[in-house]
């Protein structure tokens, strides 16, 4: 007797069946009360059957191929870890870029996990909804995997250990936590174009390609396999939200004025975002890679410029800010630079003046601006702080009520002079520290006058330690910040004469010398 | 007009309204052409506060720092009030000097344009 033998199913019979087929529409509630969000922000949908998976992975796919990194990626974590990786790092300054990264980079990862697990339940076709499920594991997993490799660092470096405490409450985190928030509580579709495109797609090779490079250059093989782990993921994402936005602007010419608008809004909140990026790679990497002004040339410029001629035959413009973007380049980096370098009891990481060599990279880097205006102030701290006078600015900051960034930026066309712009809405002033931000808050005053910015917080008596009287006669906010912050105070001060710098001088030191 | 588009009705408080502030007002501060502070400062004062408080106390505190300093003329001191022009009374109170909640204070000091004349 003949025995029938199902045929092996082909990679898009499986997919359609793993994914498409396992949707339905529902029937004891109208399809527009289960899925409220796709509607309420405007976009119009006509058929969800022409969404284009742009990656068609099955969940068993998915796990295999993950799995397969993970263990890659373990392994060398373990010999980094066993070997004292640690020691092998060009020079001690480069374990700050760690303390930065961890507190700004994995909470915002989880974030994005949870932001695209939303979008997985809020989204009515089911191809965007599985892609959107993969994409909320693929940033978990990121999440995890950038705090495992840094983990060991923490064993030996001071103020890598309260970062999940001081997300939500460092002045300096601020800025992520918001644009997180603010895309977090937007619409399913505008959460898709702030982190799917123009976070993902615009903005994301100027975070990690220099950050992933530059580990690779300074000896960190834990956060490079990380990254390098991370980017066949990443390549994923950018398609997923490219698909998004061609999906929004196919289905309804009514659809292209609000996804420009928030095009718009997102590429210039990523941009202020990644302005203490910059200063990573021009100011703490020992081994510098590129300058930030190149990365934002061949990242931003080239390969975003014709990403939005790709987009134009859909209608879509260059985003607003590219302008302000391109002229910012030569500024941002220096500028946050002395934002953090005037303080030197609130960071759980070092700061420091460059060598003479680093400046004269500088100089070269930015021949139009450095020493024209920074290199000047730079060289003066350097000499305070020889005559035992280091600069520590022990006042509050004023803030972005938007992008909640210090109010540290220059005017457009002068850079010596500060940019302010004010909105008032319902009677109260609010400040901004910059057009483009000024219009994000002038669009939806609603949201932004709740914004947290924590010098105010302060100020109001909400940011003490558990147990502090805020009614008592003799309260005074801001008194114990350290507190507060939970910082370790090993962690505070200039790089020279830190603990971490004399440790990783005397280990290597023992590793090198009998 | 606002762009705001919720499910629900949407109706939040500033967070940074002057009632949290428990009859204080905030107050920005910036030294023109001095970045080398990198960005102004907010204090939470009473709007009884005398001008020359700010001036000898809070300003002294965090500008002394800079070598301008001590060379201001302060009879040549250009004010600010946001981007209106003004001339502070240093014996009178915020209030009386017309300074409200979040109002930003710049000051000029011509001649004076920082470090070697970098605006820093």
């Amino acid at each position: 007797m003949d025995m029938k033998v199902a045929k092996k199913l082909g990679l898009k019979e499986r997919y359609s069946l793993m994914t498409r087929d396992l949707a339905w529409d529902t029937t004891y509630q109208p399809m527009d009360k289960v899925f409220p969000q796709t509607t309420y922000e405007g976009i119009k949908i006509h058929d969800w059957d022409k969404w284009e998976d742009p990656f068609r992975l099955t969940m068993d796919a998915y796990w295999k191929y993950q799995a397969e990194k993970e263990r890659k990626l373990y392994a060398i974590l373990d010999g980094f870890n066993q070997n004292n990786g640690h020691l092998s790092v060009t020079d001690a300054r480069y374990i700050n870029v760690l303390k930065l990264f961890l507190g700004s980079t994995p909470p915002l990862e989880l974030m994005a996990a949870r932001g695209f697990s939303m979008m997985g339940r809020q989204m009515n076709g089911a191809g965007p909804r599985v892609a959107c499920q993969m994409q909320a594991v693929d940033e978990y997993r990121h999440f995890q995997t950038q705090i495992h490799s840094i983990s060991n660092y923490n064993k030996y470096y001071n103020g890598m250990d309260e970062f999940a405490h001081q997300q939500s409450r460092m002045w300096y985190l601020s800025d992520g936590k918001s644009f997180f928030d603010d895309a977090i509580t937007a619409g399913p579709f505008e959460f898709m174009v702030a982190i799917g495109f123009a976070f993902e797609y615009v903005l994301t090779n100027i975070l990690f390609v220099p950050f992933i490079s530059g580990a690779a250059y300074n000896g960190d093989m834990a956060a490079m396999t990380v990254g390098f782990s991370a980017q066949s993921d990443e390549a994923r994402h950018m398609t997923l939200g490219l698909e998004c936005i061609k999906f929004m602007l196919e289905q309804d010419p009514d659809n292209l004025p609000i996804v420009q608008r928030w095009i718009d809004k997102w590429t210039w909140r990523g941009t202020r975002k990644l302005a203490s990026v910059g200063m990573m790679m021009d100011y703490m990497l020992p081994k510098r890679i590129m300058s930030f002004k190149e990365a934002w040339e061949m990242y931003v410029e080239e390969n975003g410029g014709a990403l939005f001629k790709d987009l134009a035959r859909y209608g879509i413009t260059i985003p607003k800010c590219f302008g302000q973007t391109i002229e910012e380049k030569e500024h941002v980096t220096h500028q946050s630079w002395i934002g953090f370098y005037m303080k030197p009891q609130a960071t759980p990481f070092h700061t420091w003046i460059p060598t003479p060599d680093e400046m004269d990279w500088l100089s070269e880097k930015y021949p139009n601006t450095f020493d024209k205006y920074y290199r000047p102030v730079l060289e003066f701290f350097d000499a305070q702080e020889k005559a035992g006078n280091r600069f520590d600015n022990k006042t509050a900051p004023m803030n972005c009520q938007v992008c909640v960034s210090t109010m540290k930026f220059n005017e457009p066309g002068d850079p010596m002079e500060m940019c302010f712009r004010e909105s008032i809405y319902q009677g109260e002033k609010f400040h901004t520290c910059s057009d483009h931000c000024k219009e994000i808050f002038d669009n939806e005053p609603e949201k932004y006058v709740q914004t947290f910015i924590s010098s105010h917080q302060v100020l109001q008596g909400n940011c003490e330690p558990d147990g502090t009287d805020v009614n008592a006669a003799d309260f005074k906010p801001g008194q114990n910040m350290l507190d507060y912050w939970k910082l370790d105070k090993r962690a505070l001060g200039d790089f020279n004469g830190s603990e971490d710098q004399k440790n990783f001088a005397a280990w290597r030191e023992q590793a090198t010398k009998n | 007009m606002s762009q705001l588009k919720t499910l629900a009705p949407y109706e939040f408080k500033s967070r940074d309204a002057v009632e949290n502030y428990k009859g204080k007002q905030l107050l920005y501060i910036n030294w023109e052409r001095h970045r080398m502070f990198s960005r102004p400062f907010v204090l939470a004062l009473p709007p009884e506060t005398l001008f020359s408080v700010i001036v000898d106390q809070y300003m002294t505190d965090c500008f002394s720092y800079h070598p301008d300093w001590k060379q201001i003329d302060w009879n040549t001191v250009v004010w600010q009030n946001g981007n209106t022009p003004f001339t502070p009374d240093r014996n009178k109170s915020l209030a009386e000097n017309g300074i409200g909640h979040k109002d930003l204070i710049r000051f000029r000091t011509p001649g004076l344009d920082g470090i070697a004349g970098t605006g820093y």
